[in-house]
């Protein structure tokens, strides 16, 4: 009764204390409740002791206060070691949209660690341990044919040689059901893993997703346009004169905008005009997307041909014509895009949409028309044919060895043959991994290059021929180039779906993370050195779900031709886990 | 940095509810501005007030059009000069660890220059010269400021008052983002 009334009285006390944040006081008056409340908490909570379980109760508070005292501990340590933030910090003077872009970057560096870790620590290093050593088995020694040129360079650049028998790729390892002493169970390991890297990926994206459209409110309404702009566009953030500046005139500009079409919206002329010319700029998109899915299509078959016939006899270019063609394809086609929009004549933000959806089917198109390529040179029959050649070569050469100890009928002497003088079968799943991780290789090479020469050789030129120009170099053409936010945003997603080939390369992962650790530096650098503030500032962050969306689907769509294979195509039976 | 223990109580690092970390880089930032008038020891709650001028010019501050606002809404005496707690009032309320509402609430505040509780017609042009630097013409701001109250005012008194200024800030998808400074 009153020691029910007392406990209720300090328990509302206690909520108080943990409420007291988010009251609208001044830090006085809270500073005095919180006081109070303390005091009136410790008084009676040693009273309320009193009778039955008195030093059960006293134990429970002391240990609340223990784990309290914990959790704030544990959050100064977290908050200490979140990598980055010093830098991001530093970034967020140039407003939050930039920011949010390596916001994004650390936390896909973070998904990559965590597959970097399962395939690294649960299927490379067991094969390198406990499996069977480089040279024991056929499969894990280059043929003899090629030992001349496995350390040169430029096959190793290629990722052939002895890093294509390494455990670099699936066709290293060894399809022995348990190895070493430990009975470690490698293929299904290997299946494992790879199952576990593309439902983590998806777990997360969604997840990041699901907490997403909590927090968020809805997102296209168009009820509190204006009032929305006045409250709502200045960026807290801005600490810097500059970027102050650019959003000054950006929201002018933004207002004028809105003003404009608010007037427009009385009046609509001309909407057939308006809907013929938007009709005939997604037709030339869809020409345009075709055009560059077929270039892809000739130049895979292309350099298959080139392969055959030896990779010596071919120019540099022609080695690495598809690389190149599909990053300089990435480069080109979103400016043809953004030229063809000019047509469209839609609001900046629904042009903006349109122009990511259009890169984002380019990227899709390229990758996809990529691996069907790819697909077409593992075609099953040939595949087929070719083994039972190989299988018979073997059967044959196996003859000729034993044909001289027939003789000798019961002690078949082991006949020791050097594990590279074996013929070798063809093994498509290694080529298939090291189509990727050229492809990746590639991709990163062009982004740092149109960086360095894009970013940072435009300031240079700008800023050091400006005193001996016709024209103001920096107010005029080609002036210091802008963060593009979307852009890279969009490439980082296609990068991630790039990964989930992992399954036939298990170094993927590791690539990529080495590649974001350097994109991390490198882009900051750049940010901070040659890039000015965007004109238009449009928010583009992993709190919008806009983005969150693209990359789940990249995801999936990604999946599906590692699936599509590995239920469709049989494994070779010369190469790999299975 | 010090030992935390010799600048404040235990009872009062307890209050204020942020972690240790940011709290003791709020202080310094505080005392950076005038090394000369803070002192290093506060555990006797000294009375210390820093002008205006000094909050102004700390470069979060100084390029945002409504560094005035902020620090007039956040100081004890209303006209700007921040004690240590209005200081980490206003870091803590402007960090992301802020709950929304409580956002809201101050930035009805920061937005309502005459302190008359509501946002009425000159608050709301005063806002929008303020973000425009003056240029957009008189008749362009007229019909701003007018479709704003069209939007926003929803008991129709010509004037937005605190709950018509929740009821809109709380759908916008920006707000928590840009309503935030970081220090």
């Amino acid at each position: 009764e009153e020691l029910e009334k007392l406990k209720e009285a300090v328990e509302d006390r206690k909520k108080l204390i943990q409420g007291l944040r988010g009251k609208p006081w001044p830090m006085k008056q809270k500073l005095v409740t919180l006081r109070e409340s303390q005091e009136f908490v410790e008084k009676y909570e040693g009273a309320l002791g009193k009778g039955k379980g008195r030093k059960f109760y006293a134990y429970k508070v002391m240990m609340t206060k223990k784990w309290m005292k914990f959790q704030r501990d544990f959050e100064n340590f977290k908050t200490a070691c979140i990598p980055w933030e010093m830098k991001i910090k530093e970034i967020e003077h140039f407003g939050s949209s930039v920011a949010s872009y390596f916001l994004f970057l650390r936390w896909m560096y973070g998904i990559n660690m965590i597959l970097f870790g399962l395939t690294f620590g649960l299927v490379m290093v067991p094969e390198a341990l406990m499996g069977r050593p480089y040279g024991s088995i056929p499969r894990k020694t280059v043929p003899r044919a090629e030992e001349g040129s496995a350390m040169d360079f430029a096959v190793l650049w290629d990722f052939g040689g002895y890093a294509q028998y390494s455990v670099l790729f699936y066709g290293f390892y060894n399809n022995q059901r348990a190895i070493g002493w430990l009975k470690y169970r490698l293929p299904l390991s290997y299946f494992l893993v790879g199952v576990g890297t593309v439902a983590y990926s998806y777990m997360v994206v969604i997840r990041r997703m699901a907490r997403n459209a909590n927090e968020g409110g809805v997102g296209d309404d168009n009820s509190f346009n204006f009032s929305w702009k006045m409250f709502t566009s200045w960026d807290y953030l801005i600490g810097n004169p500059e970027t102050a500046d650019n959003k000054f005139a950006s929201i002018t500009t933004s207002f004028k905008e809105a003003i404009l079409e608010e007037q427009e919206s009385r009046k609509d002329d001309n909407i057939h005009l308006t809907r013929f010319l938007r009709v005939l700029a997604n037709f030339l998109v869809l020409c345009c997307l075709a055009g560059s899915g077929y270039l892809i299509y000739f130049v895979v078959r292309r350099s298959q041909k080139f392969t055959l016939d030896g990779l010596e006899n071919h120019s540099w270019w022609e080695r690495n014509e598809v690389n190149m063609v599909m990053s300089l394809l990435g480069m080109f086609c979103p400016m043809l895009f953004d030229v063809i929009s000019a047509l469209e004549n839609y609001h900046p933000r629904v042009a903006l949409q349109w122009q990511l959806g259009r890169i984002f089917a380019l990227f899709l198109g390229n990758l996809y028309t990529f691996i069907i390529a790819l697909m077409d040179e593992i075609n099953v029959k040939s595949q087929r044919e070719e083994e039972k050649i190989v299988k018979y070569n073997i059967t044959m050469w196996e003859g000729s060895l034993y044909n001289g100890t027939l003789s000798e009928n019961n002690t078949a002497a082991p006949i020791t043959v050097h594990p590279a003088d074996v013929p070798r079968g063809p093994c498509w799943e290694t080529m298939v991994g090291q189509e990727f991780v050229r492809l990746i290789i590639s991709d990163t090479m062009t982004t740092y290059i149109t960086l360095l020469i894009g970013d940072f050789l435009r300031a240079v030129l700008v800023r050091f021929l400006n005193y001996c120009w016709c024209w103001d170099l920096e107010a005029g053409f080609p002036s210091y180039s802008e963060f593009d936010v979307s852009g890279n945003v969009l490439g980082l997603i296609f990068n991630q779906g790039m990964i989930m080939g992992a399954f036939y390369a298990p170094c993927l992962p590791a690539l990529n993370v080495l590649r974001l650790h350097v994109s991390m530096y490198l882009q900051c650098w750049a940010v901070m050195c040659c890039n000015v503030p965007q004109e238009r500032v449009f928010k583009a962050s992993g709190s919008n779900n806009f983005y969150m969306a693209m990359l789940l689907v990249i995801l999936f769509l990604s999946t599906l031709p590692a699936i599509y294979t590995i239920v469709s195509i049989p494994p070779s039976f010369d190469c790999g886990p299975f | 940095m010090g030992n935390k223990q010799t600048i404040f109580t235990a009872q009062q690092l307890d209050a204020y509810q942020v972690s240790d970390h940011v709290y003791s880089i709020l202080f310094y930032r505080y005392r950076d501005l005038a090394p000369q008038l803070v002192p290093l020891d506060y555990t006797n709650n000294p009375d210390v007030k820093l002008p205006y001028e000094l909050i102004g010019s700390m470069p979060e501050l100084k390029d945002n059009p409504f560094r005035q606002r902020i620090a007039e809404v956040f100081s004890e005496d209303g006209e700007g000069n921040m004690t240590l707690n209005d200081f980490l009032d206003m870091f803590s309320v402007l960090s992301e660890m802020a709950p929304r509402d409580l956002k809201a609430y101050y930035a009805f505040k920061i937005y309502d220059f005459n302190n008359d509780d509501f946002i009425c017609k000159s608050d709301l042009e005063k806002t929008l010269n303020k973000l425009t630097r003056n240029e957009l013409t008189e008749e362009e701001v007229r019909m701003v400021c007018e479709k704003v109250l069209d939007e926003a005012d929803l008991d129709n008194d010509g004037r937005l008052s605190l709950d018509d200024f929740q009821h809109m800030i709380l759908r916008a998808p920006e707000f928590l983002s840009t309503f935030h400074i970081r220090i």
